[in-house]
């Protein structure tokens, strides 16, 4: 639970980050927290809803606003995982995703610097910032957050800290333990870095990488081994996107009731999208290290445990 | 039967056939990926620690285990018996399972001793217990070797250090989590 104090740094933090998105011509949109059906994702559990769903994402909402003509949008909202509880897990937390045309994944690793760069000038003088001349204290590390940030592929991070390849932990299935394990450790800590091109089956709504079909133009941003946001270049190929959801459900199918259907007026708009990139980065686990905590918790107005 | 989602601090859960307690867990989710529930467990049986990270659809089994009321009653070499305060049956744990916990047992004291499938595994004795000193050099006023502490033997065999005004014969209290001496007490 933040004190005074605490919700006023929450609160510029929140200020800081809209205008950075306002200035860059960003419109701020806001959707429905609940609704009759969201996309399919093997590994999210909804909270239902009476019927319907609260959302783990606005993702399916913004790409429908791109398809119907806007070209740049953000929200800021709350976001309902179940289960998901942990140092750096909320089941109900606050999300930031902004979507742009006529882009891809690089422009949005080029925003994500420019927009840390923004919010350290907005609030680095404040009493509750770990961040003085740009450099962020976490613990013992003390990481510079000045661009440009460090670039790794997974292929690349894969050979540099796991004990395997990458095609030999997705052939065994270890993509994630392995990650967490070996990889995710060493990622981000003494600047902040970019972990990208993802296997192709590890980003369902993803655009492929131009010649290199296997990989996914995807990435997630980490700092001090954890991982703030996870963006991609928008796969925009309804025909693809149907089959790769068909996969999905399939195997969502196997491991547990069914509870999702092919989002069909989804598809249908997203016919009418050309280029485009999407990300979505946990506020609190950035608002947790520019406050130099070590828990989610502790950084928004009221934790699980608040009301026990 | 739990779930790996059940996992936390302290819960207990058999893994191939033997009782674990969780002495550490976090809960992880790499983007887009699933839900990792990373332990820490100690064997109840034999300390072992053993490290494993599990996946939301991992069960466990409860593992068989209850705490009973027994009385120490004796040893006979290294047969350690005891008795069930309520139904009066006895049993024998073997001096190897009882570990540390022989320092400060005395014929005689109430404890908890923890059954799996039936098998003693343990015993939780309490915090403090009173044990008379057996053995005691006298303490030489005037020593000014600057030593603030001597070496005494209590009832049990024990052996630990204590203040240098304790002497054969006084009973002192023990805290059997860590077997450090706590005071002198008078009876």
């Amino acid at each position: 639970m933040l004190d005074l104090h605490g919700l006023r740094f929450r609160a510029a933090f929140f200020h800081s980050l809209r205008s950075f998105f306002v200035r860059q011509q960003f419109l701020e949109v806001d959707t429905p927290i609940r609704q009759p059906l969201l996309l399919p994702e093997l590994n999210i559990e909804p909270l239902a809803s009476e019927g319907w769903f609260l959302q783990a994402s606005p993702e399916l909402c913004m790409k429908r606003l791109l398809s119907s003509g806007c070209s740049r949008i953000f929200q800021l909202c709350n976001c309902f995982r179940k289960g998901e509880r942990g140092r750096l897990h909320l089941e109900e937390f606050t999300m930031l995703e902004w979507y742009r045309t006529n882009a891809d994944y690089e422009d949005l690793m080029a925003d994500c610097e420019a927009l840390l760069g923004s919010l350290l000038a907005d609030l680095s003088g404040m009493d509750l910032c770990a961040v003085s001349n740009g450099s962020l204290r976490a613990g013992e590390r003390v990481i510079a957050l000045q661009p440009p940030w460090e670039r790794l592929s997974v292929h690349e991070a894969f050979a540099r800290y796991s004990p395997v390849s990458i095609e030999q932990a997705m052939a065994d299935d270890t993509f994630d333990e392995i990650l967490v394990e070996y990889v995710e450790p060493y990622l981000g800590v003494e600047k902040p870095l970019f972990l990208y091109d993802y296997p192709v089956e590890l980003g369902s709504l993803a655009r492929r990488k131009d010649g290199f079909p296997h990989l996914a133009e995807r990435f997630e941003f980490y700092i001090n081994g954890i991982e703030l946001a996870n963006g991609f270049s928008e796969l925009t190929d309804s025909h693809e996107q149907r089959q790769r959801f068909e996969r999905e459900l399939e195997l969502m199918d196997d491991e547990r009731r069914q509870r999702s259907s092919m989002p069909e007026r989804f598809l249908e708009e997203l016919a009418g999208l050309d280029r485009a990139a999407g990300i979505a980065l946990g506020v609190d686990r950035l608002l947790m290290l520019l406050m130099g905590k070590k828990s989610v918790g502790e950084v928004v107005s009221f934790a699980p445990a608040d009301f026990d | 039967m739990y779930s790996a989602a059940d996992l936390r601090k302290g819960l207990k859960v058999q893994v191939d056939g033997a009782p674990f307690i969780v002495t550490d867990f976090e809960f992880s989710k790499p983007g887009k990926g699933q839900a990792l529930y990373r332990c820490k467990m100690r064997n109840m049986i034999t300390g072992n620690q053993l490290v494993q990270t599990y996946r939301s659809n991992d069960k466990f089994e409860k593992p068989e285990l209850e705490e009973r009321k027994m009385q120490y009653l004796y040893c006979q070499d290294t047969e350690y018996h005891f008795m069930d305060t309520e139904n009066f049956e006895q049993i024998v744990i073997e001096k190897e399972h009882l570990g540390d916990n022989v320092n400060y047992m005395t014929d005689n004291m109430d404890m908890e001793v923890l059954f799996f499938q039936d098998r003693p595994i343990d015993v939780s004795l309490p915090m403090f217990v009173n044990l008379a000193v057996t053995k005691a050099d006298p303490w030489a006023k005037g020593d000014t070797s600057g030593s603030d502490s001597k070496p005494v033997t209590v009832e049990t065999g024990y052996v630990l250090q204590v203040p240098p005004f304790v002497d054969e014969g006084d009973k002192i209290q023990i805290d059997t989590r860590t077997g450090a001496y706590v005071t002198r007490v008078k009876e």
